[in-house]
C-alpha cells in the first residue's frame, strides 16, 4: 500500500504545475479562450517538449510508457488550472483507441505524430437520443469496393474543430442499441464528406456537431475487428473517465482552496466571514467531499489499467458517482461561499463552476453510473 | 501508487481473519449479526478470548502486553473483527483509561489496573458529560475537593455507557472551583463504583434498551492515590485522549458486513413479484451508500499510509468519524426501510412465532442516532476540522 506519487511523477507534476502558474494564468487563458482556434498552439507545443504527450505511449513511439496513476497529477494540475487545451481528447481518448486497437501501422503513422505535438485527435461518439448508451449508434458504415463509406451524424465532439483526425463510431451491422455490428473508424476531419457546425461548450472548450456524408474511407482505417468495437469503446471510455475523474479533483481542489482562501479575507460586520460557523461547516463538508473524491479518482486510476473488466466498470463507475456528486456540491458551494462576485465572469471560481459542471455530466452522469453499477453484481 | 496491502499484510489478514473464524463463539456472533442486546458476560467473554490469545490490546507497549503490530495491522485487525461480527470490545479502560495511564500514571497506578484491564478483571466507564457540560465538556461542575488524603466528590454525570456493568469509573472532576479558564482546575481521577454514596440510574432510550446512565456522587471518598497526573491539569488527559488512536472511527469493517446483509435481505424481500434490490429506487440509495464506503475506506488507508510515513495527519481524521458515522446511520435507515411495514413489531405479548430480527430493526435505528452525537458530535468535528485544519 503506497498513496505517494514517484519521484518521477511528483517531478512531472511539478514541472506541469510552474508552466501553467507561470505561462497559464487566468489572464493568459482568457486571451487563448477569445482566440479565433479557442486553445494555443504554444502551450501543446510546450506540452509536448515536456513530455505529457507522449506520457502514456510506448518508448518505441517515442513515449514514456505511462499509466493512468502516471497521468493522475498532469490530469489534476489541468483541472487545477482549467487548461483548454485538448489533451484528453487527443491522449487519453484517440491515443489510447489507437494503443488498444490499432494495428502496428496504425501506431506507427499517429503515435509519434501526436507524441510530437503534430497530429491531434477527436472522438466522435455521441448522438441524438443516446444519451450515454455506448451502444446507441445510428451513423453506418457501408463496404465499398475498397473501403468504406461512411454516412450519419455525431453531436458534441469535444475538440472536433482542432483534430486532425476524428476516431469516429458506427455501425456496420444491426440495429441501433445492438452491442454487436459497432466498428471504429479513423477519419480525417477535412475529408471530402465531413462537415462540421463549430461551438463554445459553456466551460470555454470548442467542440462541433458533424455530419458525415458519403465519405469514403479506405480498409486500414478500420480500429479494431469489424463489429466487435464496443467493449474496446467501453474499455477506452473508462479509462478516460478514470483520467477525467482525476482532472475533477484538480478543479474540486481549486474551487475548494479558493473558496477558503475567500473566508479568510473577506470581511462582514467588521470580521472575516470565515469566523461565521454557518460557513465553516460548509466549508469543512467542501473539504471533505474534495478528499473523498481524491480517494475514489485514486483508486479508478489504479484500477483501471489493471482490473479485470466487471471490476473495472464498478470502480469507475462508483469513482463517477462519488466525482458527479462532488462536482455538484463543491461548484455550487464555491459559488455561493463567494457571493455575488462567485458568479461573475472575473473570478475563476465562475469557470471553475462550469467545468465542474459539464464533468459531472460528461461519460455518464451519476444516474447512469448508478445503473451501471447495479448492474455489476 | 499501490492500493494493495502487502504480502506480508495479507498473511496477518488471512492469520486473523482464520483465528476468528474458529474462536469467535458461534452465539455471540449470531448476537451481534441479529442486533440483540449484549450483556456484560457477553462483553467480558469476548474481552477474555482476546486476552488470552494476546490480541486484546494491539496498540500498548509490548511490556504490558501490547503487540508490536503497525498501524496497519492494528487497522486491520480492527476491520477483520468488525467483519466478522466479534462483539465490540468495550473502549474505556483498554482505549482511553490506559492510554492515560501508560502516558500520565505512576508506576504504582500501572501495576495496579493494566493488568486487570488487560484480563478485563475490571469493567470501566468513563465519567466525563454532565447536564450542563455535553459539547462544552471544559464546564463541568462535579466537584472533588481535599481532605486529607481523600478527596470528596459531589456532582452528577450523564451518558455513562454500560454504568450499570462497570467496576470502576474514571472521571474529569473540578478540583479548583475558582481557576481563571474554565480548561484550568479539572483533575483526572479514578473511582471504585463501589464507594459508598455512587448511585447509577438508568437512562432508558428510545430503543428501550439501557446502554447509558446517569451517575450520582454524594460525598464520595475517593483516595488521593487515585489521581491521575497533576491536580488541576486534567485537561491535558482528556485532550491527550482526544487526540489518541482515531484512525478506526470509520468503523469500516462493520459497515462492510452490514451492507453485504442488507442487499442479502434485500434480494430476498419481494416487491410486487421482484426483489427489493432491483427497485430503482431503493437500489440508487443503497449503491450511495456503498460508493461513500468505498471512498471512505480508500481514504483511511491514505490516512494510515500518511501516519506510516511518519506524517501524522492533522484534524482531517475527524472525517473518518464525521462519514462513517453517516454511513452507519443510512444503513439502519436502509434496514428499516427494506423491512417495510415489519419494521414495525417490537416485542411479543402472546406467545407463538416472532420474528425478532426485524423487531431489532428500528431500534438500532432509532440507537444509531447517537453516533453522529457522541464522541464529540459531527458538528463539533466540524468545528475542529474548521480551526485546526482549515485555519478558520
Amino acid at each position: 500500500m503506497n498513496f505517494d506519487y514517484t519521484e518521477e511523477q511528483q517531478l512531472l507534476a511539478n514541472s506541469v504545475k510552474q508552466f501553467l502558474a507561470k505561462d497559464y494564468t487566468f489572464e493568459a487563458r482568457k486571451a487563448i479562450l477569445q482566440s479565433a482556434a479557442g486553445y494555443s498552439e504554444q502551450v501543446w507545443a510546450t506540452f509536448a517538449e515536456m513530455g505529457l504527450l507522449g506520457l502514456p505511449f510506448a518508448s518505441e513511439y517515442g513515449g514514456f510508457g505511462g499509466n493512468a496513476v502516471d497521468l493522475m497529477p498532469v490530469m489534476e494540475a489541468i483541472g487545477e488550472g482549467l487548461v483548454v487545451e485538448p489533451y484528453l481528447a487527443t491522449v487519453g481518448l484517440g491515443g489510447r483507441f489507437v494503443v488498444r486497437g490499432g494495428t502496428s501501422a496504425q501506431k506507427k503513422a499517429i503515435l509519434p505524430a501526436l507524441i510530437e505535438g503534430k497530429l491531434k485527435l477527436a472522438f466522435a461518439q455521441t448522438e441524438r437520443g443516446a444519451r450515454y448508451n455506448l451502444a446507441h449508434i445510428a451513423a453506418r458504415a457501408k463496404k465499398s469496393s475498397n473501403g468504406y463509406v461512411i454516412d450519419g451524424e455525431k453531436g458534441v465532439v469535444i475538440h472536433g474543430p482542432c483534430a486532425d483526425k476524428l476516431i469516429v463510431s458506427v455501425r456496420t451491422a444491426r440495429n441501433e442499441t445492438d452491442a454487436q455490428g459497432i466498428s471504429l473508424f479513423l477519419i480525417d476531419q477535412n475529408a471530402p464528406g465531413v462537415s462540421l457546425k463549430t461551438y463554445r461548450t459553456v466551460d470555454n472548450l470548442r467542440a462541433a456537431d458533424i455530419r458525415f456524408s458519403g465519405v469514403t474511407v479506405p480498409i486500414d482505417a478500420l480500429i479494431g475487428k469489424e463489429g466487435e468495437a464496443l467493449p474496446l469503446i467501453e474499455e477506452v471510455v473508462d479509462y478516460a473517465t478514470a483520467l477525467l475523474c482525476a482532472e475533477a479533483v484538480g478543479a474540486i481542489k481549486y474551487a475548494s482552496d479558493a473558496t477558503l482562501e475567500y473566508l479568510k479575507t473577506r470581511k462582514q460586520f467588521g470580521v472575516p466571514i470565515g469566523s461565521f460557523q454557518a460557513l465553516q461547516h460548509r466549508m469543512v463538508d467542501m473539504m471533505i467531499s474534495y478528499e473523498q473524491a481524491q480517494s475514489m479518482a485514486c483508486l479508478a486510476c489504479v484500477k483501471v489499467d489493471s482490473a479485470d473488466a466487471v471490476e473495472r466498470r464498478r470502480v469507475v463507475s462508483a469513482a463517477k458517482i462519488k466525482i458527479a456528486d462532488a462536482c455538484r456540491h463543491v461548484s455550487q458551494e464555491s459559488v455561493q461561499l463567494h457571493g455575488g462576485m462567485g458568479m461573475t465572469e472575473e473570478l475563476k471560481v465562475s469557470h471553475t463552476f462550469r467545468r465542474l459542471t459539464t464533468i459531472a455530466q460528461t461519460f455518464g452522469d451519476a444516474d447512469h453510473h448508478l445503473e451501471r453499477f447495479a448492474a455489476c453484481e | 501508487m499501490d492500493l494493495n496491502y502487502s504480502p506480508e499484510e495479507l498473511a496477518f489478514r488471512d492469520e486473523v481473519r482464520n483465528w476468528l473464524r474458529t474462536n469467535l463463539p458461534d452465539d455471540l456472533c449470531e448476537k451481534v449479526a441479529n442486533y440483540q442486546e449484549l450483556d456484560r458476560d457477553d462483553y467480558i467473554r469476548w474481552h477474555k478470548v482476546l486476552a488470552k490469545k494476546g490480541w486484546v490490546a494491539p496498540e500498548w507497549p509490548v511490556e504490558w502486553g501490547g503487540k508490536d503490530w503497525t498501524v496497519v495491522q492494528r487497522y486491520i485487525f480492527e476491520e477483520e473483527c468488525g467483519f466478522a461480527g466479534c462483539p465490540p470490545l468495550i473502549p474505556f479502560g483498554l482505549k482511553m483509561c490506559a492510554p492515560v495511564l501508560l502516558q500520565f500514571g505512576t508506576a504504582e497506578q500501572k501495576h495496579r489496573f493494566l493488568p486487570r484491564i488487560y484480563n478485563g478483571d475490571d469493567f470501566w466507564c468513563q465519567g466525563y458529560s454532565e447536564p450542563g457540560s455535553g459539547s462544552d465538556l471544559a464546564s463541568l461542575k462535579t466537584s472533588a475537593v481535599r481532605q486529607g488524603d481523600d478527596y470528596i466528590v459531589n456532582g452528577q454525570k450523564i451518558w455513562t455507557t454500560m454504568a450499570q456493568f462497570a467496576d470502576w469509573i474514571f472521571c474529569l472532576v473540578r478540583t479548583d472551583a475558582n481557576s481563571g479558564k474554565k480548561q484550568q482546575g479539572i483533575s483526572f481521577l479514578l473511582m471504585d463504583m463501589k464507594t459508598p454514596g455512587i448511585t447509577v440510574r438508568p437512562l432508558v432510550l428510545m430503543d428501550g434498551g439501557n446502554e447509558v446512565n446517569e451517575v450520582f456522587f454524594d460525598d464520595v471518598r475517593v483516595p488521593a492515590e487515585n489521581l491521575v497526573h497533576k491536580e488541576g491539569d486534567g485537561w491535558t488527559v482528556a485532550k491527550y485522549l482526544l487526540g489518541y488512536e482515531r484512525m478506526n472511527t470509520g468503523r469500516i469493517g462493520v459497515s462492510k458486513r452490514e451492507l453485504a446483509h442488507l442487499k442479502e435481505l434485500a434480494a430476498q424481500q419481494m416487491k410486487d413479484g421482484k426483489p427489493l434490490i432491483e427497485d430503482p429506487r431503493f437500489r440508487d440509495k443503497l449503491s450511495r451508500v456503498e460508493v461513500e464506503l468505498m471512498a471512505l475506506e480508500i481514504t483511511n488507508l491514505r490516512f494510515l499510509d500518511q501516519l506510516r510515513g511518519g506524517r501524522t495527519p492533522g484534524a482531517e481524521v475527524s472525517l473518518l468519524k464525521i462519514k462513517g458515522t453517516e454511513i452507519q446511520q443510512a444503513l439502519t435507515e436502509l434496514m428499516v426501510q427494506m423491512a417495510g411495514p415489519f419494521a414495525q413489531p417490537f416485542k411479543p405479548i402472546d406467545a407463538g412465532d416472532f420474528d425478532y430480527f426485524t423487531a431489532g430493526l428500528t431500534p438500532r435505528y432509532c440507537n444509531f442516532r447517537k453516533t453522529t452525537i457522541y464522541a464529540g458530535s459531527n458538528e463539533i468535528q466540524r468545528n475542529i476540522i474548521a480551526k485546526m485544519s482549515l485555519g478558520l
